[in-house]
């Protein structure tokens, strides 16, 4: 496990690296323009442009000006420059918005998506699998950037039972946070909904026709235990592995065009603002902390998977 | 089932004919095709019915429908909904902003630019999929390391939002490769990001397929024949990937088309005055309330090439190689996804 471990970090650390210097790449090297002129902003001052120069010590070698940059992250000390704020500190600020809309929906899409697995599963080849599987298909065919404006449409500006958007932080109302969350929660947890519930009926079909859910049929166990307790919990294994992934990768994706579409004040639509405004320093910092965030996740799910099962960390060894 | 022998048939005839028996498939196809023609009709369209250009804006004018005078966008900044033939093609589908351009024109244009970056994302990233997974998996050693290292790393990175700042960061200051300059608002940037961050998805699977080939005896038997490396990889390997190749360059596609959707969403993909799919439903949020068809529309476009495109690339793989359907599914877990690429599965446990 120890070995399982280490060479786990070892692959995070190369991946950090990686993200940090592709960003680097994007931001100082390729493109043509003076990378100053390029973070000051599109109306910046020549002055700014000459500080920024100097700050980021554009004059520099190549490694020299990388390991100024990730001494400026590190150290929290990105900084946009209209208004003049650190960007670590905005980010920290829009984190219970992005946590809020990102963990909903992740229980949401668990919970549903489960439970339509299931219910398709013990039931494979009925009316109840059929009206599922063509109800999960649909919700996966469906991208976010058409179900927001439905929903929007169809709920805030038609029937006029729920707001459009934005967030109202769970301290001040919790029940306009619920209120202004549902529409985007449902953008979110649809697709998963699906894709969830067509991984856990597989993974089911998959396993109960193994040798061991024969046998606890063989001792006399009734069929409701049988499923729950040895097909159920041995198909859920490699579920919480995707959970983990998916959920790094919906913060990192989906979550910031739901943001934009429904004007939450999370990190994503910091980032998305900053797209509009062609302004960079937030999007290397969302980019950069964002990455680092999910790869560490996706760490952590791996250590856990191979915690759970056994055949991961000793296949990882033998090889 | 046909009873009569199938020995005078190819593979290719074979598979043909077990994908035409797949009526959904075939809708699907007629879909993609008919969004093609639709496309492709965009000049047509735009001289001859609106009589107006994708970026041309109308702003202060006025159309004729029966006989009343409309203006195209109210003092209020609302724009016209839908005419269909009631101004003789103009203004079909309403005009897109305050801007006032032809809503239809645009559609029909922004389908050209998303589907030539999905298609053309799709044959660079299978191309280089290809020459990577045929140097992994014929050369192996430390070739295969480093091939297989980088693939990897991309795999476990957010792609899209490693994405999002290549874009805006090319698209504001440009590119410049040393032997070739690219201006920020060309659709190369789109291309180019799209393709690197999703070679993994197509040159694992083949990377695969290749180091199982090379153990088989056709390839011994060239090598022993003093066949060349280029020779055994690109004649005698290379033909029998095909069917991987074609099911994954399908489902590339859409999955292409929907990164360019998510990235022009947000202003980092297309650049105006070029618009995408993806772009009109930024417009089209904005003027939700008033006119909601303005984002539906482009939307149900994507999906609709989307889910058709998925659907052929399923119906291609059982009938390219029915009994291959397990294989391939793992590597294919991260088709019909939405929004963004996403990494699903098998990424960290392979």
């Amino acid at each position: 496990m120890t070995r399982f471990i280490v060479r786990r970090l070892v692959g995070m650390i190369t991946v950090l690296f990686a993200v940090s210097a592709i960003v680097f790449v994007v931001f100082m090297v390729l493109p043509k323009q003076n990378p100053a002129q390029t973070l000051a902003g599109k109306n910046a001052t020549p002055v700014l442009v000459k500080n920024i120069e100097e700050e980021w010590g554009f004059d520099e070698s190549l490694p020299q000006q990388y390991l100024t940059m990730m001494k400026k992250v590190f150290t929290g000390e990105l900084i946009q420059y209209s208004p003049r704020l650190p960007v670590l500190d905005l980010i920290v600020e829009k984190i219970p918005a992005t946590f809020s809309l990102t963990i909903g929906a992740a229980l949401i899409w668990l919970f549903f998506g489960l439970l339509l697995g299931y219910l398709s599963a013990i039931r494979a080849g009925g009316w109840l699998d059929r009206i599922l599987t063509g109800v999960s298909i649909a919700g996966i065919s469906i991208p976010v950037f058409l179900l927001a404006p439905v929903l929007i449409y169809v709920f805030a500006n038609k029937l006029e039972v729920l707001p459009n958007g934005q967030y109202v932080p769970f301290e001040e109302d919790p029940v306009e946070w619920l209120k202004h969350l549902i529409l985007p929660w449902i953008t979110l947890a649809v697709l998963s909904i699906g894709f969830y519930s067509r991984v856990l009926r597989s993974n089911m079909l998959d396993v109960m026709n193994e040798d061991y859910v024969r046998t606890a049929r063989a001792k006399g166990l009734n069929e409701r235990q049988v499923m729950t307790r040895h097909v159920l919990r041995n198909s859920l294994i490699p579920v919480i592995t995707l959970f983990g992934l998916d959920f790094g990768a919906t913060i990192a994706g989906t979550a910031i065009i739901t943001e934009a579409i429904f004007d939450i004040d999370g990190v994503g639509n910091y980032a998305a603002n900053a797209v509009a405004k062609f302004e960079l320093p937030p999007i290397m910092g969302v980019a950069l902390y964002g990455a680092f965030f999910v790869v560490l996740l996706n760490t952590i799910v791996d250590v856990v998977y191979a915690y759970l099962d056994p055949r991961v960390r000793l296949g990882e060894s033998a090889s | 089932m046909s009873t009569e022998p199938s020995a005078e048939r190819g593979p290719w005839s074979l598979a043909l004919r077990r994908f035409l028996r797949n009526r959904l498939a075939v809708a699907a196809l007629g879909v993609f095709l008919a969004i093609i023609v639709f496309v492709l009709a965009a000049p047509l369209w735009a001289d001859h019915v609106a009589h107006t250009g994708p970026n041309e804006e109308h702003t202060v004018e006025q159309i004729t429908v029966g006989g009343e005078k409309k203006d195209v966008v109210t003092v209020e900044g609302k724009p016209i909904g839908p005419q269909w033939f009631g101004a003789g093609g103009k203004f079909f589908l309403g005009a897109d902003s305050r801007l006032g351009r032809d809503e239809m024109v645009r559609l029909m244009y922004g389908g050209r630019t998303s589907l030539l970056i999905g298609i053309s994302a799709a044959l660079l990233a299978t191309i280089l999929a290809i020459v990577l997974g045929l140097l992994a998996g014929y050369f192996r050693g430390w070739v295969d390391s480093i091939i297989a290292r980088t693939l990897d790393t991309i795999w476990s990175l957010p792609v899209f939002l490693i994405g999002l700042s290549f874009g805006i960061a090319l698209a504001v200051g440009g590119l410049d490769l040393g032997f070739v300059e690219v201006s920020g608002g060309s659709l190369w940037i789109p291309i180019l990001i799209i393709s690197i961050f999703t070679v993994p998805y197509i040159a694992r699977p083949i990377r695969g397929e290749v180091l199982a080939f090379s153990e088989k005896e056709f390839v011994e038997a060239a090598i022993a024949q003093g066949a060349s490396p280029g020779r055994v990889m690109f004649t005698e390997i290379l033909p029998n990937l095909a069917s991987t190749v074609i099911v994954f360059f399908t489902l590339m596609i859409a999955n292409s088309m929907l990164f360019e959707a998510g990235l022009s969403f947000l202003g980092a993909g297309v650049q105006p005055p070029n618009s995408s799919w993806g772009t009109m439903i930024t417009t089209g949020v904005e003027l939700l309330r008033i006119q909601p068809l303005l984002a539906i529309l482009p939307g149900t476009m994507i999906m609709l090439t989307v889910l058709a495109l998925n659907i052929v690339g399923d119906a291609l793989r059982d009938a390219l190689d029915p009994r291959g359907k397990a294989r391939m599914d793992a590597a294919l877990q991260f088709e019909a996804q939405s929004g963004a690429t996403r990494p699903v599965g098998e990424a960290s446990f392979s």
